[in-house]
């Protein structure tokens, strides 16, 4: 049994304990808003923030996770969060939307460090999620559009 | 994506492209106190049709007892916002509200929703068609179902229909009159149906060409909660992983499933048509299966050839005669014989994959009623039914396509053979339907399972005379065909496929001999159309190859485009003269930098764009894009722009670092660390333009790849004098 802490409620799971946590999230708990994309930490599609820093689920066993606090995209809450959503909103972000989950959590974490980020700061804390639709234009526009709306 | 489809559909059709008003039979049904409103075809009754297992739905809208407004989109959604679209059309007609609708995907009906682009013979989403598809066939379904809402509520209140107003899904007058549409559906549906029912003037539109509206989905895309096929979850769901050959070709000589199976969780290894799959209680225990999984190939037919020896065999055959002619005009041969002038270039281009970020899956259960449900990101709906049929060893009519948005496609959706479809309907078969299995590709399965946009060489010349003056155009282009060996290779025609050399034969430069040849090679790697499909060789080949030419004559490469553009090409010019202008506003160009321009029509719609770009050594920054966009009547204003910005950004990855290579027959790239599509510390600044037009609407969603590649390779020219001939860029600059 590997216990874990997900969105604020405590799991008991009877799984092999080198399984992801992606897989643990998605297949067992049924909470599918954290995607699977390459399995290498390599696209960020499945972002999760433990104890408020993102992590990639597809490459963290559950066994690593006992004792911290998970937070999925189902679980994300709070004014931050809630900013990026908004400016994801009005400036239209997501094409087909598979990837942002990540964005939104990705960009949550950079908003909760990092109240005005420049430009290069975006890149920096962004390259690690790609989204093949392409829609950077806006996600770095959407940054800026919420880091506005977290001062006003 | 799917362009010679809609070609020969065309043809053999005999030029029934164009959807005509006469072509819609608007029919109606009442649906459990509400109403739905389609299509009738000729001798089937809406009833018979309704009740077909493979349909669950047969209309375009349906109107709910709630208020509920379902709009049934015969187009998939992968990203490109085509559900938004065809609500907006249905909304516009309807006078609905947004936050009464929703889209489902439709299918099982291809007199109801075959792509009329492609002549109405199946239902399909590719080759940017969605829309003009649409036009007339859903804004034809609202303003139906607004006639018969109001008739309804000039039966039902008394008083005179035009002075009824449907507004906001509810229809009221000055007298104080009013009903939600829901509340006077189930009337609705008696009504008369109208013949020819009475759209809109231009002038009258509030939802088309809206600047304000943006997309009805983006809340459930930003907060996990739109469902793709990797989210399907039914009780008892099995999973699996695929086993596909380490080659090209190969197959399965014997396996022992004995390690695999002692894995926890582990169910069962079945053979399928690619190959073998092991089924699990889990995605993860699947994949521990697999990993543990003995298997022997039988390596006979498979391809063993590497990416380097296809493409020098590519190089020696481009200075050969082409085995066909796409196009021929004027005296070629003579053109060069007299020029004074010779210029001559060679680009090569990789194979590239489509990377989506959903890998490739799909979810098959047999329910009680002995009908076989496939969900899944159904590109070609009505020709996966067949295929799923063929497979389950059931007639078409036992399979019913349930259609799911999906994590981009890029054309990747659309493949013959179906292959992830017959592997997951094989797989359930092997288990003797006992539960329900939904099939998840890996990243690496996605990578290596060929249906690459193919590697192309093209060979450009060029004749002028004492004047510097073009004489002489010629191309020839070595590659493999897309369509050979499909079910669509029937529509080779003269030993051209299409797919190869659009773009390149509809040069729009007036040029008196010119001529394009292709030559299609014989390599067991699986292609595929990937987004934007020829285009995305030949716009980078022609625009490279016209920028040399400039440069080589002294002439400005606007300016000589304006020049040679002939005046039946009167978009490719406003366009052109649009980009240059937005360009301008941008004011003085910074030092250290420079810009190209590229223009191409591909899908009907014609793009032009300059790109600002600096090169340091060996690195090249795109800083800031400017994209002009004549697409016909805009729809979705924003759409259209994003769909501007993330094709500058597609396009730019593919030719910055995407490439597939392959080693002894064996794919060297697994993962995103080795196929690298552009991340967002490259994209540039992007700026869009949508010239104003009154024609109906064409392609968005693949239009804008193919100018950025040349754009910034004519940037890369202007600044280091070198041409880029060979792509990827992170191969290298040439010298």
């Amino acid at each position: 049994m590997t216990s874990i802490t997900i969105n604020g409620i405590q799991h008991e799971l009877d799984v092999d304990p080198n399984m992801p946590l992606l897989w643990a999230v998605r297949d067992v708990l049924g909470l599918t808003g954290t995607k699977f994309g390459c399995g290498l930490a390599q696209c960020g599609a499945c972002t999760v923030h433990m104890n408020g820093t993102p992590i990639r689920s597809c490459i963290t066993p559950v066994a690593a996770v006992a004792g911290t606090e998970i937070t999925t995209i189902e679980g994300a809450s709070g004014e931050v969060v809630e900013a990026v959503q908004e400016a994801w909103s009005a400036l239209d972000v997501p094409q087909c939307g598979y990837c942002q989950s990540g964005q939104v959590l990705a960009a949550a974490a950079l908003l909760e460090t990092t109240r005005r980020p420049s430009d290069s700061d975006i890149d920096a804390a962004m390259s690690g999620n790609l989204c093949r639709c392409a829609t950077y234009h806006r996600i770095r526009a959407a940054i800026h559009d919420a880091a506005d709306r977290l001062e006003a | 994506m799917l362009p010679k489809l809609a070609h020969t559909a065309t043809a053999k059709l005999g030029g029934l492209a164009e959807p005509s008003r006469r072509g819609f039979l608007i029919g109606a049904l009442a649906v459990g106190g509400g109403f739905a409103v389609g299509f009738r075809p000729g001798g089937i009754s809406m009833a018979n049709a309704q009740a077909a297992a493979s349909g669950p739905f047969n209309a375009y809208l349906q109107i709910a007892p709630d208020n509920t407004i379902t709009v049934l989109s015969a187009h998939f959604e992968m990203g490109q916002g085509s559900y938004h679209g065809i609500a907006t059309l249905v909304i516009e007609e309807l006078g609905a509200s947004w936050d009464d609708v929703t889209v489902v995907g439709a299918s099982g009906n291809t007199e109801l929703y075959g792509n009329l682009a492609w002549g109405g013979v199946t239902q399909g989403t590719g080759g940017s068609t969605a829309m003009a598809s649409s036009w007339e066939r859903y804004r034809l379904a609202g303003a139906a179902a607004r006639t018969m809402l109001i008739s309804a509520a000039a039966e039902a209140w008394g008083v005179p229909a035009d002075t009824i107003r449907a507004e906001a899904s509810a229809l009221s007058d000055d007298a104080g009159n009013r009903a939600t549409f829901g509340e006077m559906a189930e009337r609705a549906a008696l009504q008369p149906i109208p013949s020819e029912p009475v759209l809109k003037a231009p002038g009258e539109w509030t939802e088309i060409g809206n600047t304000e509206t943006r997309r009805y989905d983006r809340v459930g895309k930003a907060n996990g909660t739109q469902d793709f096929t990797i989210d399907i979850q039914l009780p008892d769901m099995l999973y699996a992983v695929p086993v596909h050959p380490p080659k090209f070709g190969a197959t399965v000589a014997s396996f022992d499933p004995a390690d695999a199976l002692a894995v926890r969780d582990v169910v069962d290894v079945v053979e399928t048509p690619l190959g073998l799959a092991v089924v699990a209680a889990n995605t993860w225990a699947a994949m521990q299966g697999r990993n543990a999984l003995s298997v022997t190939w039988d390596e006979t037919a498979a391809e063993q050839r590497g990416s380097d020896e296809i493409l020098e065999a590519y190089r020696t055959r481009a200075d050969e005669a082409p085995m066909a002619m796409a196009r021929n005009d004027g005296d070629v041969e003579a053109a060069f014989a007299s020029a004074d002038r010779i210029i001559e270039a060679t680009y090569e281009f990789p194979y590239l994959a489509h990377a989506a970020l959903e890998p490739m899956n799909a979810v098959v259960v047999r329910g009680d009623d002995g009908v076989i449900e496939v969900w899944g990101g159904h590109q070609i709906p009505d020709h996966y039914q067949m295929m799923a049929a063929e497979t389950a060893g059931v007639t078409p009519d036992q399979v019913r396509m349930r259609v799911m948005k999906t994590g981009g496609s890029f054309g990747r959706r659309a493949v013959g053979d179906a292959d992830v479809i017959v592997e997951t309907v094989a797989i359930a078969r092997a288990l003797e339907w006992r539960a329900p299995v939904k099939m998840q590709w890996t990243r690496e399965d996605d990578m290596r399972a060929g249906r690459y946009r193919p590697a192309y060489v093209h060979k450009l010349r060029a004749a002028l005379d004492a004047d510097g003056t073009v004489i002489g155009w010629d191309n020839h282009i070595v590659g493999q065909s897309i369509l050979a060996g499909t079910p669509f290779s029937g529509f080779i025609q003269n030993g051209i496929d299409l797919s190869s050399v659009e773009g390149a034969n509809t040069l729009p430069y007036e040029i008196p001999n010119l001529s394009v040849g292709l030559t299609t090679t014989e390599v067991n790697v699986p292609v595929l159309w990937w987004r934007a499909v020829g285009s995305t060789h030949t716009a980078f080949a022609t625009e490279a190859f016209f920028d040399e030419v400039a440069r080589a004559t002294g002439k400005d490469p606007v300016q000589m485009r304006l020049d040679l553009l002939s005046a039946d090409h009167p978009r490719h010019t406003a366009v052109l003269q649009a980009v240059a202008d937005l360009a301008e506003q941008g004011g003085a160009m910074p030092d250290g930098r420079t810009r190209g321009v590229a223009l191409h029509e591909s899908f009907n719609s014609v793009v032009a764009q300059i790109a600002e770009v600096s090169v340091d050594g060996a690195d090249v920054t795109v800083h800031k894009v400017w994209c002009a966009v004549d697409c016909g009547t805009a729809i979705n204003p924003d759409t259209i722009k994003a769909q501007m910005e993330g094709s500058v950004g597609f396009g730019l990855g593919s030719i910055l670092a995407e490439e597939i290579t392959i080693t002894a027959g064996v794919v060297d790239q697994g993962n995103y660390d080795t196929y690298r599509p552009l991340r967002i510390d490259a994209m540039p600044d992007v700026e869009v333009a949508i010239v104003p037009s009154d024609n109906p609407p064409t392609g968005v969603g693949e239009p804008a790849v193919p100018p950025i590649g040349p754009a910034v390779a004519n940037a890369i020219l202007s600044a280091t004098g070198r041409p880029v001939r060979q792509l990827p860029l992170s191969k290298g600059l040439s010298v």
